[in-house]
């Protein structure tokens, strides 16, 4: 991937930043700005100052992604128009979903969570016959396909937010709060995570893989929703009506998305590994990407993973502050997240300061999956604590 | 690991300390720490923390109970030896500080004008210009250009032959190391002054003692309690009636606790549950009240608590922690289920309280556990996906103790409840805690009450009435001793059937007669019981008055039925009488937390560094740039090289971007530069 168009824009002749941003940079700032501005307006009477707060903060986060990376805004526009269309379309009454044909069929959440699964199981297939169909156009229907599966996920989630409202006000609530719901978020996070670095370091032999872990949420969800019926909207129990959810757990789940990524490369670091020490010229080891490149992906999905777990634990911690009586309570699911973050912390050690690499970073990688896949998961199945409210 | 952090080591002599130093700041310890840590906190979340000792006990075995209590696993974060652990991460992650952050503090402001030349053509990232026309002077002008433009900050030293132009930017990032590391100290000191630390002490110290007998908070000896700021730092529960007040608190610790008093007290106003209509509970509100001599003088200070919105006075936090009953006051009716006497007797109790009842064999100990104004429960026959509700209304929840001490669960509710088109009392009873409860269903009569039933299970225990009763009826066979032999047979039938259920009426067919003609003999036992049991039925309709002029009606028939059906496993009640709630008044008790942490601030503060510094480590790179420039024949020799210690990938192309701009404007380097670098790539050579 030698030099890009970033090493062009770098500053080297053209020093301020503000003369680098482009009218377009204005506009797009603009939009979103006024796009929280509408939402304020018409939501206000919602919102505490927190709350108002969160939405602002938001907004600029928005601003600041699409400045970073240019394919976020056209993402962010296509999730707005599609969640007005279903804004629009229900109006105010919420057992339209079961008669309108654009909310039945497309829109309403549960719907538009059906095509994000079936549009992702689809995608993971594609990027594979990609990889080893050596196609550069497979390969863009496999990254069109993922973008429209994060697009109507993304857009269901918004939509199911406004629908939770539609059942009552007194249930409205921000859909990050049962295990079905999260794992929609997790499923779009990854995907985004994804995209990102298939559009910085240009290659999609990874997405197979990436995909893979995403596929494995889909399952999950599936289930989830067939079997367990868990996929109606719930009312908020006391313990999480707190404007706190809505930054603690998006946190949380940036950094559960980058470890998967993390675990995901490191399986295609172990086999291209493998093939190479096998069969040098075969398949495997010349369509995945460069061990250097991988060992690069791994380590900055699990930087970014280590920070945003960072920040979402010290979030969780000032919650727990305000809800249970103390900023660490050692309730299993705080202790998980601890364990977690010390894993990763001694493996970023290992890397840096003794400058490991290679296969073992790699396993240790998958294996900080599986105990994050507890933190995440076991703890809710197989462990009490105040994280499954017992008693409030 | 990064260029700078071996480079800048004082050199010092072995001496013990230093040995030490060296262990202890060792990254291999280091990460050890981080690992053990990682896995010692794990057994705190398979092994409940925290519970009743007894149930330890049922656990684990009186051996282990014993092994694991040692070990203090019942409180693994508080046990001395994790306590230890921790200790040692913060100590480690100290010397590591002590040691690293003098080295990168210089590695921050110093420039390196000292480079030779060839250790410049050993960076990964350099270029080389031969410049024949070109002067030093305007070279290095053109070089500090591009740095200016860059927003790198620089030095230029002439070294006589040459000169160096060094220049770096975002020497912040060394910060972050700092900030990160001086975080987890911070938060770890912060952590552990807030935890039990202080109470192991004054344990250790022997000024106070874990009371492990069930007292009430006045009884409390002075050795298990704590004046208000005795410790800048606990955690502690009350649960409070509505209407009363409390100025202390009890901290549990291991199969104990403690008396924390406070310098206020706190009055339970008013305590509110609401709920959706799906059954979970919405909110959770305690009205409380503040009195406060010393600071509000005969003032008071009134507030709203709500899960998530604690009150907080004085620095300490009050939150809503949990809830129960604080001693409603329960009026019940007790009817006799074995005797043939109906005359139920009234009784008053409280939650919490317990009554001794007469049983048939010794009195038996009624305790009144729980009660509840009502119960949303899922509908009977729903399918676990439509999540359909009922209120079944109010229940009281009890035990029946006898002499032996064994004791049964029951579950009474106040009002029938409609299954299908029948109203029922529900009664749910259950021999051992955690079984299912079965049920016992109780038709309620015209007058919504249990009576017609009860007096119809009395009369099936009156002998006497039986026999009266039966001679009145109109007689089924004419001779007088056959008839004779028949009522003995129909008084003995219900006689089984009262004492055991349709089972034992089964039970004496199969032992009195033959095999091959068991089937017909069992039916026409059944059916002559179910004729008896049907007059003696009657009977009971025509005492109420029913008019049965024109038959029995449907209702009174699906009557019948239920009552054979509850009748049938009255047997298996385990209760010589049927309790019935008939009037309550409810107090509700909110169960409040209240805590005091000293250190939250400090912690708080490592929070900001923790966060600050994990993106100055990942997010900022401290880069470095060299021009090395001498005079050559009749023009210059330029050689640019750099380096930077995060984001190798991002760094490349930023100096593949910087050669560029230099090469336009002075001219292509020398062919013997590096090609762009693959990402990734600048990891494997660190200069
Ligand atoms: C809970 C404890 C610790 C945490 C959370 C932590 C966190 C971190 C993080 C996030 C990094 C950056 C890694 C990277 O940029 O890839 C780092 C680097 C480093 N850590 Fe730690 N650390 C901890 C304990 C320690 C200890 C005990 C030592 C002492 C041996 C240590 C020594 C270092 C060193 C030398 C670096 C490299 C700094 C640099 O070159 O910029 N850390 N640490």
């Amino acid at each position: 991937m030698a030099v890009t168009r970033e090493a062009m824009l770098e500053p080297w002749e053209q020093p301020m930043l503000s003369q680098r941003l482009s009218a377009w940079d204005a506009l797009w700032a603009l939009l979103v700005m006024g796009g929280a501005g509408a939402a304020w307006w018409f939501y206000q009477s919602q919102m505490d100052g927190y709350e108002v707060a969160i939405l602002f903060g938001s907004a600029l986060a928005l601003i600041a992604w699409g400045w970073y990376w240019k394919p976020a805004r056209l993402f962010a526009l296509a999730v707005a128009a599609l969640t007005l269309l279903a804004l629009w379309r229900y109006g105010v009454d919420y057992e339209l979903r079961n008669s309108a044909f654009l909310l039945k069929y497309f829109l309403e959440s549960q719907a538009a969570f059906m095509w994000m699964s079936a549009l992702y199981v689809l995608a993971t297939v594609t990027y594979f016959a990609a990889l080893f169909g050596r196609s550069e156009f497979v390969g863009k229907t496999a990254t069109a396909l993922t973008w429209c599966a994060t697009v109507l996920g993304m857009a269901g989630l918004l939509v199911r937010w406004r629908e939770s409202y539609l059942l009552g006000a007194d249930i409205g609530h921000i859909p990050v709060s049962n295990l079905y719901e999260v794992f929609v978020l997790f499923a779009l996070i990854t995907a985004l995570l994804y995209l990102f670095y298939e559009d910085r370091h240009r290659t999609r032999a990874l997405g197979g893989f990436a995909l893979l872990a995403i596929s494995g949420a889909v399952a999950f969800l599936l289930w989830y929703a067939f079997d367990r019926e868990a996929h109606h909207i719930q009312p908020l129990i006391p313990a999480l009506q707190s404007y706190w959810m809505k930054i603690h757990v998006p946190a949380n789940f940036i950094g559960y998305g980058a470890f998967a990524l993390a675990a995901m490369v490191g399986v295609a670091y172990l086999l291209r590994q493998h093939a190479e020490t096998r069969r040098p010229g075969g398949l495997l080891a010349t369509v995945l990407p460069a061990l250097e490149l991988l060992d690069d992906v791994m380590y900055k999905a699990i930087a970014l993973g280590f920070a945003a777990f960072t920040i979402a634990t010290i979030l969780g911690a000032l919650w727990a502050a305000e809800a249970w009586g103390g900023y660490w309570s050692w309730d299993p699911k705080e202790t998980w997240a601890l364990i977690v973050w010390l894993n990763y912390a001694a493996w970023l050690h290992l890397r840096l300061t003794k400058g490991w690499r290679g296969a073992p970073m790699a396993w240790w990688a998958i294996i900080g999956l599986l105990v994050t896949l507890f933190a995440f998961l076991g703890v809710n199945m197989f462990l009490s604590g105040l994280h499954s409210y017992g008693s409030l | 690991m990064s260029d700078t952090v071996t480079a800048h080591r004082p050199a010092q002599r072995r001496t013990l300390g230093w040995v030490l130093l060296e262990f202890l700041g060792s990254m291999n310890l280091a990460i050890t720490l981080l690992v053990v840590v990682a896995v010692a906190s794990i057994i705190g979340t398979v092994l409940q923390q925290n519970q009743p000792y007894s149930n330890y006990v049922l656990k684990f075995g009186p051996f282990w109970f014993e092994v694991f209590n040692r070990l203090g696993l019942y409180d693994v974060y508080g046990a001395g030896w994790f306590i230890l652990i921790l200790g040692f991460l913060i100590l480690s992650t100290s010397v590591c500080l002590y040691r690293q952050v003098p080295g990168m503090m210089r590695e921050m402001i110093r420039f390196r004008t000292q480079v030779r030349l060839d250790s410049l053509r050993g960076f990964h990232q350099h270029a080389e210009w031969r410049l024949p026309e070109r002067a030093p002077a305007d070279v290095i002008a053109e070089v500090i250009g591009a740095f200016r433009a860059g927003g790198y900050r620089w030095r230029v030293r002439d070294h006589g032959d040459h000169q160096v132009a060094a220049a770096m930017k975002g020497g912040y990032q060394r910060l972050g190391y700092l900030f990160t590391h001086a975080a987890v100290v911070v938060i770890g000191v912060g952590g552990l002054l807030d935890g039990n630390l202080w109470l192991k002490l004054k344990e250790w110290r022997g000024e106070i003692a874990v009371e492990t007998r069930d007292l009430a908070a006045r009884d409390v000896p002075a050795a298990s309690r704590l004046a208000p700021g005795a410790t800048p730092s606990f955690r502690g529960n009350v649960m409070l009636p509505e209407g009363r007040a409390a100025n202390f608190v009890f901290l549990r610790l291991r199969d104990g606790f403690l008396v924390q008093e406070l310098p206020f007290a706190i009055e339970l106003r008013d305590f509110q549950v609401e709920y959706h209509a799906t059954g979970q509970p919405k909110s959770f509100v305690s009205q409380v009240r503040i009195h406060d001599e010393e600071h509000l003088g005969d003032q008071s200070l009134d507030a709203t608590i709500r899960v998530n919105h604690p009150l907080t006075y004085r620095g300490y936090a009050i939150y809503q922690s949990d809830f129960g009953d604080g001693g409603s006051k329960l009026e019940l009716r007790a009817w006799p289920l074995t005797v043939s006497r109906l005359e139920p007797v009234d009784a008053k109790g409280e939650v919490g309280g317990a009554l001794k009842v007469a049983g048939p064999d010794g009195p038996l100990g009624l305790e009144l556990d729980e009660f509840r104004a009502f119960n949303l429960l899922p509908e009977p026959g729903a399918r676990p996906g439509d999540r359909k509700f009922r209120n079944f209304g109010p229940s009281v929840g009890f035990k029946l103790r006898d002499a032996a001490g064994e004791a049964r669960e029951y579950v009474n509710y106040m009002a029938p409840v409609q299954l299908e088109d029948r109203w029922l009392f529900v009664s749910g009873v259950r021999a051992r805690p955690g079984e299912e409860f079965t049920y016992l269903h109780i038709p309620a009569d015209g007058r919504n009450s249990p009576e017609r039933f009860l007096r119809f299970n009395a009369r099936l225990r009156d002998g006497e009435g039986l026999r009266a009763l039966l001679a009145r009826a109109p007689a089924p066979v004419e001779n007088p001793d056959l008839r004779h032999d028949l009522d003995q047979v129909r008084l003995n039938l219900v006689g089984l059937f009262a004492q055991g259920g349709f089972a034992a009426v089964t039970e004496r067919a199969r032992a009195v007669v033959p095999a091959d003609r068991l089937q017909e003999a069992t039916r026409l036992y059944l059916g002559i019981l179910r004729d008896t049991l049907a007059e003696v039925f009657l009977e009971v309709l025509r005492e109420e008055g029913v008019n049965l002029e024109q038959g029995v009606g449907e209702r009174e028939d699906a009557f019948f039925n239920d009552a054979l059906s509850a009748l049938a496993v009255l047997p298996l009640y385990g209760s010589p009488f049927y309790l019935q709630l008939t009037g309550f008044q409810q107090v509700e008790a909110s169960g409040l937390q209240v805590t005091h942490s000293g250190a939250a601030s400090v912690v708080y503060t490592g929070f900001v560094l923790l966060s600050a510094g994990v993106f100055l480590l990942f997010y900022t790179s401290h880069r470095r740039l060299w021009a090395w420039i001498a005079a050559e024949e009749s023009g210059s020799r330029l050689v640019l090289a750099g380096t930077g210690n995060r984001r190798q990938a991002e760094f490349a192309r930023e100096f593949a971007a910087l050669e560029a701009t230099l090469a336009r404007r002075l001219g292509a380097p020398a062919p013997l530069t590096t090609s762009l670098p693959e990402a990734g790539e600048g990891y494997h050579l660190r200069s």
